[in-house]
C-alpha cells in the first residue's frame, strides 16, 4: 500500500469523516445506524424492449461498507447504478436510500438525491470546459455553497487526492488517471454518505487503477459508504472485500471478505445464492 | 449574487464555446439583416396598395330639381351610412370646370353644363364598395332601382374599374403577405436550429451537471442569459448595418426618387426596436426550450 502514512494515522488529516451536519440526508429520512444506507427489495428493471436487465435483486449495504459490485459486461451493474442515481425507475421492488424510497421522490426533489450521492464513472464525466478547480467547484456551486467555503474546500480535496499543481489545468490536459481523480474529488467534495464508483478503473492501467483504489478506500475509512462496480479482478482480490455478483441481473453471490471469483476464495462463510440461481429463466 | 454567478457562467460558456454561439450570433445577423430590408419593402407594397385602393369611389348623382334644402338634407343622410368615410359635395359648375381641362374641345362645343350635382363617397372599406350602392339604390323585385333617400338620382360605383383594382391590390397584398409569413418561417426556423445545435453540443455538458446534483433552473439559466447575449449582439449589429446602409444607400436615393420615400415607410427606430427583440426573445426561448428535452428526467 503506497498510502503516505500521514494520512492514514493522524485523525486529523485532510478527509476528515463526516460530521452530522455534513451528513444531509434526504429529507425524511432518519440517518441512525441501524437504517441500512442502500436497501435494495425485489427489485427488477426492464427495459422497454423487454430486455431484463435486472432481476428480482435484493440486497443492503450497512453504513460504512465497501462493497463490491462484480460480473460480466451486461450484467446488469450500470442499471443497478442508475437506478440508485435515480436516472430511471425501476419496473418493481423499492429502493431505499438512508431510509427513503427512491420512488417516493418526486423529480424535483431528485437533485437534492444526487447530492447526497457522489457518484464516479469509467468516463469521467468532467466539465471539458473547465479548469479543474472549476470542475470541482462547480459540485459546491450547485448546492449554494458560498464562494469562501469554495476557496477554501476545492483547493484541499485536490491536494487530497494529490491534484494540487494542477489546479487551473483543463480535464483533456491531463492523463486518464488524474482526470479519475479529479472526478472523484467533485463527487467526494461536500462529503456525501454515499459513493457510487462505475467501473472506475475501466479506462486505466493497473497502477493507475491501484492509486484511485487507495483514494477509494481512503474516502470509506471516513465513514462514507462506497459502493464500487468494477470487474477489476486485482483490485477485487487486493481489497477483499464484500462483493455481490450478478449474472444477467441475478444476484449470485453475495459474500463478505470475498475475491472476484468464487471458487478463489478460501473462507468458510461462502453465501452462494444457488436458489436463486436455480430460478426459471424469464421467458 | 445568484444572477452574477448565471451571468458569469454563461460569459464563461460564450468564451470557452464561442464557435456554436459565434455561429447562432451570424444566423440571427443574417436574418435579422434580411427581415429589416423586406419588412419595409412590403410595408411599401401595401402601403401603396391601399392608395390605390383609395381610388375605389361612389358617386351620387343629385336630381337636376333638387331643392338647396333637400341636397343638404342628402348630405347628411349619405354620412349616416356604414361603411362611408367621407362625403364630398362636388356642384356642377365644379364638375365642368374640371372636365374641360381634360378635353377642353369638347365641351366647347357644349354650350349649356350637362352635369348633374354630384356627392362623392369614399368608402371606409374599398372591398365593400358595393355594399354602399346597394344600400342607396337598392333594385326592388322588377329590378328597378329605388332610391333609399329623396334627391338621389343615381348611383355610381363604377363597378369594373372597382373590381379591377381591388383583385390586383388584394393580389399584391396576399403575395407579399405570403411572402413575409415565409420569410419569418423561414428565419425562425433557421435560428431556432442554429440554437439547438449549439445547445446540442453542450447536452453532456448537461448531462454532469445533473448528475451533480444541479437543479434544472440552475442549469438553464445560463443558457438563457447566453440566448440573450447571443440575440441582442445579433440584432444589435444587423440594425447597425441597416442604418448604415439606410444612410449610404436608400436615403440618397429617395431625394431623388419619391417612389422610395412612400408615406407608409415604417419608421426606422421602431424597426429597429422590434427586430432587436424579435431577436433576443427568439434566441433566448430557443436555448431555454431545446433544453428541455435534455432536462427530463
Amino acid at each position: 500500500m503506497a498510502v503516505s502514512p500521514t494520512t492514514e494515522r493522524a485523525p486529523t488529516g485532510p478527509v476528515r469523516p463526516p460530521t452530522e451536519s455534513q451528513v444531509e440526508l434526504p429529507p425524511g429520512a432518519v440517518a441512525t445506524a441501524g437504517v441500512p444506507v442502500i436497501d435494495l427489495d425485489g427489485v427488477t428493471k426492464v427495459y422497454d424492449g423487454g430486455q431484463v436487465a435486472i432481476d428480482r435483486v435484493s440486497f443492503r449495504v450497512a453504513r460504512g461498507e465497501l462493497v463490491f459490485l462484480v460480473g460480466a459486461t451486461g450484467c446488469g451493474k450500470s442499471t443497478l447504478m442508475r437506478l440508485l442515481l435515480k436516472e430511471m425507475e425501476p419496473s418493481q421492488g423499492e429502493i431505499r436510500i438512508a431510509g427513503r424510497e427512491l420512488g417516493a421522490i418526486a423529480p424535483k426533489r431528485v437533485p437534492m438525491l444526487r447530492r447526497n450521492i457522489g457518484a464516479v464513472f469509467q468516463d469521467y464525466k468532467l466539465l471539458p470546459n473547465r479548469t479543474v478547480h472549476a470542475n470541482v467547484a462547480y459540485a459546491l456551486e450547485v448546492i449554494g455553497e458560498s464562494r469562501r467555503s469554495i476557496r477554501a474546500k476545492v483547493p484541499e480535496i485536490l491536494r487530497l487526492v494529490g491534484l494540487s499543481t494542477k489546479l487551473q489545468a483543463y480535464p483533456d490536459e491531463l492523463s486518464g488517471g488524474e482526470q479519475q481523480r479529479v472526478s472523484i474529488a467533485r463527487a467526494f467534495v461536500n462529503h456525501p454518505p454515499l459513493l457510487l464508483a462505475d467501473e472506475p478503473t475501466g479506462n486505466l492501467d493497473p497502477e493507475t487503477s491501484i492509486g484511485i483504489m487507495q483514494l477509494l478506500h481512503r474516502i470509506n475509512r471516513t465513514g462514507t459508504t462506497v459502493l464500487v462496480a468494477t470487474h477489476d479482478r486485482d483490485m477485487v482480490d487486493r481489497m477483499r472485500r464484500r462483493v455481490i455478483e450478478l449474472e444477467s441481473g441475478r444476484l449470485v453471490r453475495d459474500q463478505p471478505g470475498a475475491f472476484y471469483r468464487p471458487d478463489e476464495s478460501r473462507q468458510s462463510i461462502t453465501v452462494r445464492r444457488t436458489a436463486r440461481t436455480a430460478a426459471p429463466e424469464p421467458a | 449574487m445568484r444572477a452574477a454567478f448565471f451571468l458569469k457562467e454563461a460569459i464563461r460558456a460564450l468564451s470557452r464555446n464561442a464557435s456554436p454561439s459565434l455561429a447562432a450570433m451570424l444566423t440571427i445577423l443574417l436574418t435579422a439583416v434580411v427581415l429589416g430590408v423586406f419588412i419595409p419593402i412590403v410595408a411599401a407594397t401595401t402601403g401603396t396598395a391601399d392608395q390605390v385602393r383609395g381610388r375605389v369611389l361612389v358617386d351620387v348623382y343629385v336630381e337636376p330639381d333638387a331643392s338647396r334644402a333637400e341636397i343638404e338634407g342628402l348630405r347628411q343622410a349619405l354620412a349616416t351610412v356604414p361603411n362611408v368615410r367621407a362625403v364630398e359635395y362636388i356642384p356642377k359648375a365644379q364638375a365642368l370646370a374640371r372636365e374641360k381641362r381634360r378635353n377642353p374641345d369638347a365641351f366647347e362645343l357644349l354650350g349649356a353644363n350637362p352635369l348633374p350635382d354630384a356627392f362623392r363617397l369614399t368608402p371606409a372599406d374599398p372591398g365593400q364598395v358595393a355594399s354602399i350602392a346597394n344600400r342607396l339604390a337598392p333594385r326592388d323585385s322588377r329590378g328597378r332601382v329605388r332610391p333609399a333617400f329623396a334627391g338621389i338620382d343615381e348611383v355610381r360605383d363604377r363597378e369594373e374599374e372597382t373590381e379591377k383594382i381591388l383583385s390586383a391590390t388584394a393580389l399584391v397584398k396576399l403575395l407579399t403577405g405570403g411572402l413575409a409569413l415565409l420569410l419569418l418561417l423561414a428565419s425562425v426556423a433557421l435560428v431556432a436550429n442554429t440554437i439547438r445545435l449549439s445547445v446540442f453540443a453542450r447536452r453532456r455538458e448537461v448531462e454532469v451537471m445533473r448528475l451533480v446534483g444541479a437543479t434544472n433552473w440552475f442549469i438553464r439559466w445560463p443558457f438563457v442569459i447566453e440566448g440573450v447575449i447571443v440575440g441582442c449582439a445579433g440584432g444589435v449589429m444587423a440594425v447597425g448595418l441597416l442604418a448604415v446602409a439606410k444612410a449610404t444607400v436608400f436615403d440618397p436615393l429617395a431625394e431623388r426618387f419619391a417612389l422610395l420615400a412612400s408615406p407608409q415607410t415604417i419608421d426606422f427606430q421602431m424597426l429597429g426596436l422590434v427586430l432587436v427583440a424579435a431577436c433576443v426573445a427568439v434566441s433566448a426561448l430557443g436555448s431555454g426550450l431545446t433544453l428541455r428535452r435534455f432536462l427530463k428526467t
